[in-house]
């Protein structure tokens, strides 16, 4: 029920702001187009050389922009960073909640409706547009049930991945850097900047067993169709292990963190 | 010579709503509330005057001190401020008045207070001995000589709204603003910010208008009080005249509170 | 100009009491420059050429769009960061004080952790200058000069189009994200690749092909005629009506203060 009530305000603090759901759309939209055109620019060049079909990497961009709130680590929730590193957080101690659930929550809340926001404008222009820039629906719905699994657990991975980034504010005294650095590198090797199919080979068989191979990476191949059988089931066993250590990992990092803070009067 | 003839001023602000569903019609609607910010404010005040502008909050208050700055253009009227309209010759003007804003910063945060003063010096092209003169006097009045060493941000509130009121007289105004100079502060600070302002109006002449909500600072310093309530200018006179409507026996802060009530605002 | 280098020396000592954070911030500027080339990289791995042009061509380009959009932030920062300016008053406290406000404004922020990012430019272009088989007579060397200069001033008026908005709209805001943040990271791939539409907007309405694409056909030798050296003075142009609607949106924010 608590966390209800805290999911319900984030949310409409989210709603409030119209004009900047509307600026970020029409932003989104036209990032996601360019890259459309830039990728199929690099087909004409040379469509040997594409490791998907071209309407894959349509698919995984337009799906990519438009849940993108879901997708990257970057989308902090800078009140959680605020509330440690201006001591506020003695305030959150008090408060009979775990406070790694209330985090995970609040920055679930805070990019699902962001997501929820964003989706709906983005997906139904993407599928108006012209071929062969169009977002094409999966055939069956067994995909389409997939794929919103799997969407589940990388945002499960991705937040459970920035509650380390927040712990990790604890013990520095300034955690822009990590902030950034983290971000920028966790996002490129999840395939934020291209898809991780385009990697090159060495690369690309690390990154995929790594816990940015289960972010934005699995649920937009799987849409695409690019991920199929074995290759998907063993895909998803990974995002579901991730989930369940990085969880475990932020939990312990946490409560030595907190036992710190209390031993000095944070 | 300050003086404001009719001075009208709206604006127009969307309703946030509150609650889930209002929240998401708001998606595709806004309702607009016009608010009369000033209705024809008239007023004068001659050059060395001590004057309290006093109302509750959204009076318009800072409205109207905007406007005496020239960051505001009103809707109508008129305003002259020696000789000349603050938001048509906004340069020139500025030159000559100074202004704090009591809840915001003109000090960089991160140098020695110093830094800033000297800055502030080359952006309004003061004088060196003037600037010289200014900052020995201030400093030693206003007891900063070791405060201004250091950077902003380590300050406490009374420190740095000393630190701002030093800053904004070191150009040699003939007219100081303050907005809130003493909220938030300590009796100490309090007691000294008051008497910086008094001696700095009986020597140097400066005029003074100065806005608070805290009844001592007018009783302290000024005789003569304009009291404003939404928007509109409700009493013009002396601090007496004002003791004398109020009920018997009645504190400061009663006596504002009841004419308050008498003007509904 | 003397004032500005005191409103300079007060920003380096501001930003040298946080060594730490300008450290980070400078590095990830570097690393978000870099996340990009690698992906250039990458992609040139599997294609040998996009649009007709080679990975050292389109690393010049890349480059060229990085550094003239860093040195607008560097310089221009204060017009990016404006919201902020009119959110915390700083702006009401430009307009008391006997100075040009647009000045104010300018010299209000320097952000030399935008120095990440000009670093990573000139390593590129370092790197790629040689190994483009361009042939650097001075007449090259003037377009290169022009498309970084000409560059840097139109993303500036992006940034003053960008702070004169925000007179009307904070919320609003972020579709000029397209514009710049968007002109510097699409840029990295000549506008032709993105095909005929992209490209005339870019050159009729937004100038940045002005400064991109017609330069570097001339900079490669795909085009002779000097009149595509030139094409970054044309998009200086845009400047005007970046200023004016500055202007407007000042005479707004002086008759409602918000």
């Amino acid at each position: 029920m608590m966390y209800r009530a805290l999911f319900r305000i984030r949310f409409t603090n989210s709603l409030q702001y119209r004009a900047a759901a509307l600026a970020g759309l029409t932003t989104q939209f036209a990032w996601g187009f360019m890259y459309v055109l830039a990728f199929a620019a690099f087909y004409r060049s040379n469509p040997a050389a594409f490791p998907m079909t071209f309407q894959q990497t349509v698919s995984y961009i337009w799906m990519q922009q438009a849940f993108i709130a879901i997708f990257f680590i970057w989308m902090y929730d800078n009140s959680i960073f605020e509330a440690i590193e201006s001591g506020q957080i003695s305030y959150e101690l008090v408060r009979p909640m775990d406070l790694y659930n209330r985090w995970f929550t609040m920055t679930t809340a805070n990019r699902l409706s962001r997501a929820v926001l964003r989706c709906l404008p983005i997906l139904i222009v993407a599928f108006v547009l012209p071929e062969p820039y169009r977002l094409v629906f999966p055939g069956e719905w067994a995909r389409l049930g997939l794929f919103v699994l799997s969407m589940v657990l990388s945002l499960g991975v991705v937040v459970s991945f920035s509650m380390l980034i927040y712990i990790s504010a604890f013990s520095t005294i300034n955690s822009i850097g990590t902030r950034i650095v983290v971000g920028v590198a966790g996002d490129f090797l999840a395939g934020g900047y291209i898809p991780i199919p385009f990697f090159p080979d060495a690369l690309r068989i690390a990154v995929e067993l790594s816990p940015f191979g289960a972010m934005q990476n699995m649920p937009l191949l799987i849409y695409s169709g690019y991920l199929t059988g074995s290759a998907l089931a063993r895909g998803m066993l990974l995002q579901v292990f991730w989930v369940v250590i990085l969880v475990c990992v932020g939990r312990v990092l946490l409560n030595r963190a907190l036992k710190r803070v209390v031993v000095q009067g944070g | 010579m300050i003086t404001l003839q009719g001075i009208n001023k709206t604006f127009r602000i969307a309703k946030r709503q509150a609650g889930f569903s209002r929240a998401f019609r708001a998606l595709f609607s806004h309702e607009y509330e016009t608010v009369h910010a000033l209705k024809d404010v008239t007023f004068s005040i001659r050059p060395g005057e001590m004057v309290g502008y006093i109302g509750p909050n959204g009076a318009g208050k800072s409205t109207t001190i905007k406007i005496m700055c020239g960051v505001l253009t009103p809707d109508g009227g008129e305003c002259q401020i020696n000789g000349r309209t603050p938001w048509r010759e906004r340069v020139a003007h500025v030159r000559e008045i100074g202004v704090v804003f009591g809840q915001r910063s003109q000090l960089w945060w991160d140098v020695p207070v110093i830094d800033s003063f000297e800055l502030i010096r080359d952006i309004y092209k003061t004088d060196a001995k003037v600037y010289k003169r200014n900052l020995c006097e201030l400093t030693e009045l206003l007891d900063l000589s070791e405060t201004i060493k250091t950077p902003a941000r380590t300050l406490s509130l009374g420190q740095r709204m000393r630190c701002e009121i030093a800053a904004s007289l070191l150009h040699d105004p003939k007219i100081l603003f303050l907005d809130e100079p003493t909220i938030g502060l300590d009796a100490v600070s309090k007691l000294a910010v008051r008497q910086f302002i008094k001696r700095l109006n009986a020597e140097r002449g400066t005029t003074v208008l100065l806005t608070t909500h805290d009844m001592q600072d007018i009783e302290a310093l000024t005789e003569r009080i304009i009291l404003i309530g939404k928007g509109q200018i409700l009493l013009d006179g002396s601090l007496s005249e004002l003791k004398e409507r109020a009920p018997e026996g009645a504190n400061d802060e009663e006596m504002v509170a009841a004419l308050y009530r008498e003007y509904e605002i | 100009m003397r004032l500005y280098i005191k409103y300079f020396s007060v920003h380096i000592k501001s930003q040298m009491q946080y060594k730490t954070s300008f450290f980070f911030t400078t590095t990830g500027q570097f690393l978000v420059a870099f996340a990009t080339f690698l992906s250039i990289h990458f992609l040139f791995d599997r294609f040998d050429s996009v649009g007709g042009f080679y990975y050292e061509e389109v690393l010049i380009c890349f480059s060229v769009m990085i550094m003239a959009f860093s040195i607008s932030e560097l310089i221009g920062r204060g017009f990016d960061r404006f919201p902020m300016l009119l959110g915390n008053g700083g702006f009401d406290r430009a307009l008391v004080r006997p100075r040009n406000v647009v000045f104010q404004v300018l010299a209000s922020q320097v952000e030399f952790s935008r120095l990440g990012r000009f670093v990573q430019a000139v390593a590129i272009l370092v790197y790629a200058l040689p190994r483009s088989g361009i042939d650097w007579t001075w007449d090259k060397i003037l377009t290169l000069t022009l498309m970084i200069t000409c560059g840097s001033v139109l993303f500036f008026g992006l940034f003053v189009l960008y702070a004169a908005f925000s007179f009307f709209t904070i919320e609003g805001l972020e579709f000029m994200n397209i514009l710049t943040d968007g002109g510097r990271e699409h840029g990295r791939l000549p506008f032709s690749v993105y095909g005929e539409g992209v490209l005339k907007f870019l050159t009729y309405v937004v100038p940045l092909a002005l400064i991109q694409y017609y330069p570097l056909l001339y900079l490669v030798g795909r085009e002779e005629s000097i009149l595509y050296a030139l094409t970054p003075v044309l998009a200086l142009a845009f400047l005007l009506p970046c200023w004016g609607f500055f202007r407007f949106g000042l005479r707004h924010y002086k008759s409602t203060g918000s």
